[in-house]
This record gives structure tokens, C-alpha cells and sequence, in this order.
């Protein structure tokens, strides 16, 4: 078994901006958030200025439960840092209680074998530089 | 609309040599375009001092972190006046298309011997790991933090899900990779010229699961520069014209950022992003996939051309396995793909090695000639918009 790790946050930066900043405010506080069409009431990610729907830029921003199944994924043989080689496990995951945009995150915990397509996961966070915090997925058992 | 069909063609082709990453240096990438530009007048048997147009792709970068600059290349050449320069916007996506761009220049009569060129230089930067390497963006927040280091490990997610949605299976990929690598083996030019196994395929690491580093194009060096002129001026020219029977770029915003966002609709997130190019192309050229006698189609990794063969109509959405383990891409295979050897074992010239061999294949002279080719398919990389295709033909 090869338990699935998070990547070193010490080698991993962040820039935010004025569409970005609610999201990335939110996850240093560990909720998860997505923008919702403040018109229309559609999800989209990332965070754009326009609603792709209605062209609005109105937004709520809308915590969500941080559960999520995972849409696709790989297992890269090395991180792409310098220091402590080990596989990891990249994943494009869809949030189901935000009209199923998708996040691209990873998978953590749990063996690496086990990870597939369809595969129940809820949010947990992985502290970056600068103070910053990015959302990760390890898997939801359901409990 | 103005039909642009076999209005133009390409009358010269020239390249450097092909090297491996970062052996060109320290050549300059003015010098390697120059290089590229003066083989193909001399192939043209026109004077340098006629090009008046460039029309470039991948917004005239060349690769990512140079660029190819027009006013240096006249300046250095001696190319007195420039009535046409412009590019397609976005990468790779567009060297195909970049056809078209020329095509629009000269049908307006805005310029009458075209160059489009692409030249590659991976000394300071490789491009197997530039996205790890690109500053923070806001945009690329949302990506790069899960640690898909390369355009490989970014695409091995959309191979995974048409492995998970058609049942395609890792054999398939193998089969390109091994395909291009025996149409490579009698090629001076290839960079790659021994042959692969099944069995090695399946011996090699996982870089990103399912691709292994046969599923990987070559991380090489190296210039090509095709010429561009009006069909009428190109039958007084040195060879048999190929006629640029359409050209079309672009796509929709359903693909989008594609591996950047991924957030396409299922059946777009499994694809090359190219179906709705491809319909566009067939139509303007008024063929299609069963008039296509060789298929240059970009391979920067195995699954791209797979799913890239499913956009352009070859087998239906979701059978790219079953009809490329079938053999039919083989040279001797109903739809010779890649005589060159392709980007996976030839070289990697972003996209132009595809259009190179195109014309040696309809003007006869290919190495691994297919028998009677007339009607040739080029394609752009499955990229972030734009994508791109055009059709060239020897025969009207
Ligand atoms: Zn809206």
C-alpha cells in the first residue's frame, strides 16, 4: 500500500485577485466556496468576472458542504519540487452541491490503489506559503 | 463569403536540423529561423528578398519564453519590405491554421510570398515541466497547487477519463507510440531510430499514470519555415504546388482553456477539442475522412491523437482504441498516420514537422512515400484555443 500525501506547501504559490480573493479568504478559514450567478443562480469555476450564462457580474458566494466526487484523475511518479520524491495524486474532482463545476486538486489518504473514477471525497486543506490554505480531497467513507 | 479553396499553396519548405533539448544552443532562435527561412527559398527557388508576409502561430512564440521577432528576421536577412505580419493567438494549437492565416494575407492581396515558421530552443526553459515553472497567476491558482508539473501530466487526466468512459486501454497508446516509432526508423532526420516493444512500452514508468515516456513526444530543438504563395504564381514555381485546399482554426468555449480548467462537458473533456474544427474544415474543403490518403496529425501525447482521429470522423466518438489497435494507422494501414516518425520520435517542432512532411508526401518525395497520396490532413495540437486543421491537396 502507498498512502496518498499532500504536497509540500512550502513550495507552493498563490496569486489572487479581485474575482479570486473571496475564495482563497474563505479557504484560509477552511470553508470551501464557489461563486453562484447572482441573476441566473449558476455555479462556475474558477471564479471569472462575467456569468458565461448571462453575462452578469453579480455573485454570491456560497459555502459549500466540501463534498465531491472525483470526475478524473493520475498518479504522478514525483512531485515537481526539489526534496522528497513520492507519487502523488492529482485530480480533477466535481462539486456536486455547486452544479458540478470541478475543482483540480488532490487526493490524500488512503491507499493510492484505491483511488478511481467516481470515487466519494470531502474537502480537507493543505496550508501554503504566505498564510494562504489550498482545498485537497482525501475519501469520504460516509461517516 | 470568399472561398479560399485551393487558392493558395505551399511552394517551399526548409528546416534546420533537429536536436535534441537545448543542443542547438548557442544559436540564436533569429539564426535558426533564418536558417529555416533561407532553406525554403532555395527550395522555392525564390529570393529571400521576395518574402513580404509572415503569419505565424502560438502568438509568434517560440515555444514558451522566446520569440520569433519579424522585424529582427528582416532585419538580419535583408528583406526589404513587410506588407503582412500577424499570428494566431494561443500555442501549439494553431500551426495548422497558421495555413490559413497566410491564405487570408494572400488572397487580399496583402502579401505574395507568405513564410509561417515555428523554431524551438529548450536551453533555458524545457517545456516537459513549464508549468511548475510559470509564475503564480490568479488563473493558474486554480491549477497549478495539485502539482501537473507539464502539458503530459495535465492531458493524462483527460486520457484517463476516455480510458474510464469508452474503455479504451492502455494498448492503444502503445500502439501509436510504436507505429510512429517504426515509420522513424529508416529517417536521418529522427532523433529515435530504434524500435519499441510492446514489451518495453509496458516495462516503463508511470511518469503520469496512464502515460508512460513512449506516450511522451521529444523534448528536441530545431527551426521549419514553409512558403506560401498565390496557386496561380505557384505553378511557374520550382515544384508541383500543394494546393492549401482549407485551412480552419479556432473552437469552441466548451473546450476553451481545455486542460487549464477542465471544466468541459463529458464528452468534450474525453476529445481533442477538435470536433467542431474538423466539421468546419471537411465542409470548406468539401472532403471528407475517407478522401484523406495521410494523416499528419499532432502528437505531442499518444492519447491526443487517438481522440484527435474521433474528432476528425476517422472511427465514431469513444472507438480511437479499437480502430488504432486495429492496425489501420500503420504505414500500410488504411490511414497511414505520421510517415515521419511524427513528434514522438522524429522531433518536435510544435506542429510544423507534420506540415514538412505533408508536402513531401504530395509532391512524392517523402521517405516513407504512401503510394498516390493526394489529399494530406494536418492538424494543430489539442491546446487551449485555438485548434487548427487544414487540408492540402497535389491535384485539383
Ligand atoms: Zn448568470
Amino acid at each position: 500500500m502507498t498512502t496518498a500525501r499532500a504536497l509540500p506547501g512550502e513550495h507552493i504559490h498563490i496569486a489572487v485577485n479581485e474575482q479570486t480573493a473571496p475564495f482563497w479568504e474563505a479557504a484560509k478559514e477552511e470553508r470551501l466556496v464557489a461563486p453562484r450567478c447572482g441573476d441566473c443562480a449558476r455555479f462556475r469555476m474558477p471564479p471569472t468576472p462575467f456569468c458565461p450564462h448571462c453575462q452578469s457580474k453579480a455573485i454570491d458566494w456560497v459555502e459549500l458542504s466540501g463534498k465531491g466526487e472525483v470526475f478524473s484523475y493520475t498518479v504522478c511518479l514525483k512531485p515537481p519540487f526539489p526534496g522528497e520524491v513520492f507519487p502523488f495524486v492529482p485530480v480533477v474532482v466535481s462539486l456536486p452541491d455547486a452544479d458540478g463545476v470541478r475543482l483540480i486538486s488532490n487526493v490524500v489518504g488512503g491507499d493510492i490503489a484505491d483511488v478511481h473514477v467516481g470515487m466519494k471525497v470531502k474537502v480537507a486543506w493543505n496550508p501554503i506559503t504566505d498564510g494562504w490554505k489550498v482545498p485537497i480531497f482525501e475519501p469520504d467513507h460516509g461517516d | 463569403m470568399t472561398d479560399l479553396r485551393d487558392k493558395t499553396a505551399i511552394v517551399g519548405v526548409g528546416a534546420t536540423p533537429y536536436w535534441r533539448r537545448g543542443e542547438s544552443w548557442p544559436r540564436t532562435i533569429t539564426e535558426m529561423v533564418g536558417d529555416a527561412i533561407l532553406a525554403a527559398c532555395e527550395d522555392a527557388g525564390i529570393s529571400v528578398k521576395e518574402i513580404d508576409g509572415f503569419a505565424y502561430y502560438s502568438s509568434a512564440n517560440a515555444g514558451y519564453g522566446e520569440s520569433m521577432e519579424t522585424a529582427s528576421i528582416i532585419e538580419t536577412l535583408g528583406i526589404p519590405e513587410i506588407t503582412f505580419t500577424a499570428t494566431l493567438t494561443g500555442g501549439g494549437g494553431g500551426s495548422a491554421g497558421a495555413l490559413g492565416l497566410a491564405a487570408a494575407a494572400l488572397t487580399h492581396g496583402d502579401a505574395t510570398y507568405v513564410v509561417t515558421v515555428m523554431a524551438l530552443q529548450q536551453a533555458k526553459q524545457r517545456l516537459g515541466t513549464v508549468f511548475a515553472a510559470s509564475a503564480p497567476k490568479p488563473e493558474n491558482a486554480f491549477l497549478q497547487p495539485a502539482g501537473l508539473a507539464g502539458p503530459g501530466h495535465l492531458m493524462a487526466l483527460l486520457a484517463r477519463r476516455h480510458m474510464h468512459k469508452y474503455g479504451t486501454r492502455r494498448e492503444a497508446f502503445a500502439e501509436i507510440a510504436i507505429s510512429s516509432r517504426n515509420n522513424a526508423l529508416n529517417r536521418p532526420t529522427a532523433l529515435k531510430r530504434t524500435p519499441l516493444t510492446l514489451e518495453e512500452y509496458f516495462k516503463a514508468d508511470l511518469i503520469a499514470d496512464p502515460l508512460c515516456v513512449y506516450d511522451f513526444c521529444l523534448e528536441t530543438d530545431g527551426a521549419v519555415a514553409v512558403i506560401s504563395c498565390l496557386a496561380d504564381r505557384a505553378k511557374d514555381l520550382r515544384h508541383k504546388p500543394v494546393y492549401v485546399t482549407a485551412a480552419a482554426h479556432g473552437g469552441s468555449r466548451d473546450w476553451g482553456r481545455a486542460f487549464a480548467w477542465y471544466n468541459m462537458p463529458d464528452e468534450i473533456f474525453a476529445s481533442s477539442g477538435h470536433a467542431s474544427v474538423a466539421k468546419r474544415l471537411y465542409a470548406k474543403a468539401g472532403l471528407g475522412p475517407s478522401d484523406i490518403d495521410v494523416a499528419l496529425i499532432y502528437d505531442h501525447f499518444t492519447p491526443m491523437v487517438l481522440m484527435q482521429l474521433e474528432d476528425y470522423g476517422f472511427c465514431a466518438k469513444g472507438e480511437g482504441g479499437p480502430f488504432v489497435e486495429s492496425g489501420a494507422i500503420r504505414i500500410d494501414g488504411a490511414l497511414p498516420l505520421n510517415p515521419h516518425g511524427g513528434q514522438l520520435s522524429e522531433a518536435y517542432i510544435i506542429g510544423m514537422t507534420h506540415i514538412r512532411e505533408a508536402v513531401e508526401q504530395l509532391r512524392g518525395t517523402a521517405i516513407n512515400q504512401i503510394a498516390g497520396a493526394e489529399v494530406a490532413l494536418c492538424t494543430g495540437g489539442p491546446a487551449p484555443i485555438p485548434v487548427s486543421g487544414a487540408i492540402l491537396r497535389n491535384t485539383l
